[in-house]
C-alpha cells in the first residue's frame, strides 16, 4: 500500500508544486488522481518514484511510503526494486532501441533471470502487437503501440505498484478504450495502479478510487463511481450535466450587480 | 603507389589509435553528456605509468598496472567530481576536466621533466614489410589490440545488458532511471573503459616513430578531439570512422610534405582540424552524429 502524507514539495526552493497533498493507493486497486494543468499530477509521481532531484524539486514535509517504507529521498533505481514503477507521461520510449531491447532495458533493475522471462512472457500475452514487432526499432511504432511498448517496459520489473502518467495523451479515442482495458486487466492480475490522467471519463471509469487535485491540494476524493456523479466532477472534468446551467447562471448573477460609485 | 600504400596503411594504424581516444570520449560522452577534456592527460598518464612501472615488474604486469590505474583516475574523476555535481550546468563539467586535465598535465610534466621515457615495448621499433609497404612493429600491434578491443566493444555495445542500458541512458537519462537503471553506475562504467581505452592508446602512442614519453605525448592525443568531434560526439561508430580519417589524413598531409610546401612545414600537425572544419561545414553535427542534439 502506498501512503502519502501531508506532502510538500517546492521547485528551486520558490515554486510550490504540491501544499500538502494526503492519499492513499490501497493493494490491488486502481486509484486515479485528476486535475487540470499545473494542479501537481506530475510532481506527485516525480515524488514517488524518485526522479524530483533531477527536476530540482525538493520535499518539504511530508512522507511518501510503500509497505511501510519510506520512498522519500531515495534513488529512482531502488524504488524499482521495492516494486514501484513509472510509465512516464509522453510514454518516452527509447526509438532508437529495437522493441526487445526496450524491454530488456525495462528488466534492468533486477538480476533474476527466471523472473524476467516471466514478465517478457506476460508483456507479450497481453501485448502481442509487441511480440510481432519485436525486432523493430522502437520509434518505428505507432502511438498506440509505443503506449503499450511503454507499459510493457515498465511490466518487466515485476511491479507491485504503477504508476501511470497520462497514459491517454496524444491517443484516438478508440485507443483510449483499449488501453483502459489493459489497466483493468494489469490489475485484475493482482497489480495496483495509479492513474494520473486529464481524459476523466477513462480514469473515473477504470478506477476504484479517485482524488481530484486543484492547485497542489486535494479537493475532492472518494469513490470513483460516485464522485464520477458529483456536479464538480461533471462540470469541471467531464463537461457535461449540471455544470453548463451553472457556469450560464454564475455568468448571470455576475451581470447583474449593478455599477456603484466607488466612495472609499 | 608504394609510397600512398605505405602511407595509408600508416594512416590507418595512427587513425586505430586515434580511434580508441575517440570511442572513450563518445562514450563517456554518451553516459555522462560531460565532454572529457582530460584524455591527454588521463593517456599521458597511463603510459607514465607503464614506463615508470617496467624497470620493475616488466612490460606485461606494468601494461595491465598501467590501464588499471588510468581506469582508476577515470572512476576517481566521476565519483568525486562529475557524479557528485550531477544537475550542475553540463558546461561547467566539461570544463571542469579542463582543470583536472591541467594539474595533471602540470605534474607529469613535473616528474617526467627533460627525460625522455622508454616504454618498453618488447617488440621493437623493426619495420614489417608486407610487399613493398612498410610499417613499423609497434604500429602494426597497435592496430591489431585496436581492431579486436573496437570488436569487443561494439558486440558488448550491442548486445549486453551493460550496452542496452549504456544506449537506453544515452537517449533519455530520466526514463532510464525510472525503468531502474542506475545511472550512476553507468557513467561511472563508460569513464572507466574511456579512461582504459585511452592508457592503451598511449602504449602505442608512445612506441615507434615516436621516441617515448614525453609530455608532447599530451597534444598529440588532443588530435583525437578532432576525431570524434566529425564522426559525431554522440555516435561511437561516428568515432571510429573519425579516427580513421584524421589518421590517414594527417599521415598523407605529413607524407606528401614535399609536395605540400606550399601551405608550410608540419602541415600534418594542423590537418585533423582542418578536415573537422571543413567535415563539420557541411554536417554541423558530424558524420554520424544524432541531429537534434540538444546537449552541450
Amino acid at each position: 500500500m502506498l501512503e502519502v502524507e501531508d506532502l510538500r514539495v517546492t521547485y528551486g526552493g520558490a515554486v510550490q508544486a504540491l501544499r500538502g497533498i494526503t492519499l492513499q493507493v490501497p493493494d490491488g486497486k486502481v486509484v486515479a488522481v485528476l486535475g487540470s494543468n499545473g494542479a501537481g499530477k506530475t510532481t506527485l509521481l516525480r515524488t514517488i518514484s524518485g526522479t524530483l532531484k533531477l527536476h530540482r524539486g525538493k520535499i518539504e514535509t511530508g512522507t511518501v511510503t510503500f509497505d511501510g517504507r519510506s520512498l522519500g529521498g531515495r534513488d529512482a533505481s531502488r524504488i524499482v526494486a521495492g516494486g514501484v514503477v513509472q510509465v512516464p507521461e509522453g510514454r518516452r520510449i527509447f526509438s532508437r532501441l529495437t522493441v526487445e531491447e526496450n524491454l530488456r532495458a525495462g528488466g534492468m533493475g533486477s538480476k533474476d533471470k527466471a523472473a524476467k522471462s516471466a514478465a517478457q512472457t506476460r508483456v507479450y500475452d497481453l501485448f502481442p502487437v509487441l511480440a510481432d514487432r519485436r525486432t523493430q526499432r522502437g520509434g518505428l511504432l505507432s502511438g498506440g503501440e509505443q503506449q503499450m511498448l511503454a507499459i510493457g517496459r515498465a511490466l518487466m520489473a515485476g511491479p507491485k505498484l504503477l504508476l501511470l502518467d497520462e497514459p491517454s495523451l496524444g491517443l484516438a479515442p478508440r485507443i483510449i478504450g483499449q488501453i483502459g482495458e489493459i489497466i483493468r486487466e494489469i490489475n485484475r492480475q493482482g497489480t495496483s495502479v495509479l492513474l494520473v490522467e486529464q481524459n476523466a471519463t477513462m480514469a473515473l471509469g477504470v478506477a476504484d478510487l479517485a482524488f481530484v487535485l486543484d492547485v497542489g491540494k486535494v479537493s475532492l476524493s472518494g469513490d470513483a463511481a460516485e464522485l464520477a456523479k458529483t456536479d464538480a466532477v461533471q462540470r469541471l472534468y467531464l463537461g457535461h450535466g449540471a455544470g453548463d446551467d451553472t457556469a450560464v447562471q454564475q455568468a448571470a448573477a455576475r451581470s447583474t450587480k449593478t455599477l456603484s460609485r466607488w466612495t472609499a | 603507389m608504394n609510397t600512398f600504400l605505405t602511407l595509408l596503411l600508416n594512416g590507418l594504424s595512427l587513425g586505430a589509435i586515434y580511434a580508441l581516444i575517440a570511442l572513450g570520449f563518445a562514450i563517456i560522452f554518451k553516459a555522462s553528456e560531460v565532454v572529457s577534456f582530460m584524455h591527454g592527460s588521463l593517456l599521458l598518464f597511463g603510459a607514465f605509468t607503464i614506463a615508470k612501472l617496467n624497470d620493475s615488474i616488466g612490460f606485461f604486469p606494468a601494461f595491465i598496472c598501467g590501464v588499471l590505474a588510468t581506469a582508476g583516475v577515470g572512476l576517481l574523476v566521476e565519483r568525486l567530481l562529475i557524479n557528485r555535481l550531477r544537475g550542475a550546468p553540463l558546461i561547467s563539467l566539461s570544463i571542469l576536466t579542463i582543470g583536472v586535465d591541467i594539474m595533471m598535465l602540470t605534474e607529469l610534466t613535473r616528474r617526467i621533466g627533460s627525460d625522455i621515457l622508454n616504454a618498453g615495448h618488447p617488440w621493437g621499433g623493426d619495420f614489417v614489410r608486407i610487399g613493398g609497404i612498410g610499417l613499423t612493429e609497434n604500429r602494426l600491434y597497435a592496430m591489431i589490440t585496436a581492431a579486436v578491443l573496437i570488436a569487443l566493444f561494439f558486440t558488448a555495445f550491442k548486445f549486453s545488458s551493460w550496452g542496452v542500458a549504456m544506449r537506453a541512458t544515452a537517449e533519455d537519462g530520466e526514463t532510464a532511471a525510472l525503468m531502474g537503471i542506475k545511472l550512476g553506475r553507468v557513467s561511472a562504467l563508460a569513464w572507466i573503459i574511456g579512461a582504459g581505452l585511452a592508457a592503451v592508446a598511449g602504449l602505442f602512442l608512445v612506441g615507434s616513430p615516436t621516441p617515448g614519453v614525453t609530455p608532447g605525448v599530451h597534444a598529440v592525443a588532443l588530435r583525437a578531439f578532432p576525431a570524434a568531434i566529425l564522426g559525431g560526439l554522440d555516435s561511437t561508430g561516428g568515432a571510429l570512422a573519425g579516427g580513421m580519417i584524421i589518421g590517414i589524413a594527417e599521415a598523407m598531409a605529413s607524407g606528401y610534405q614535399e609536395q605540400l610546401l606550399f601551405l608550410g612545414r608540419g602541415f600534418g600537425d594542423v590537418v585533423p582540424y582542418v578536415v573537422m572544419i571543413l567535415v563539420l561545414l557541411v554536417r554541423p553535427s558530424g558524420l554520424f552524429g544524432t541531429k537534434e542534439l540538444t546537449r552541450v
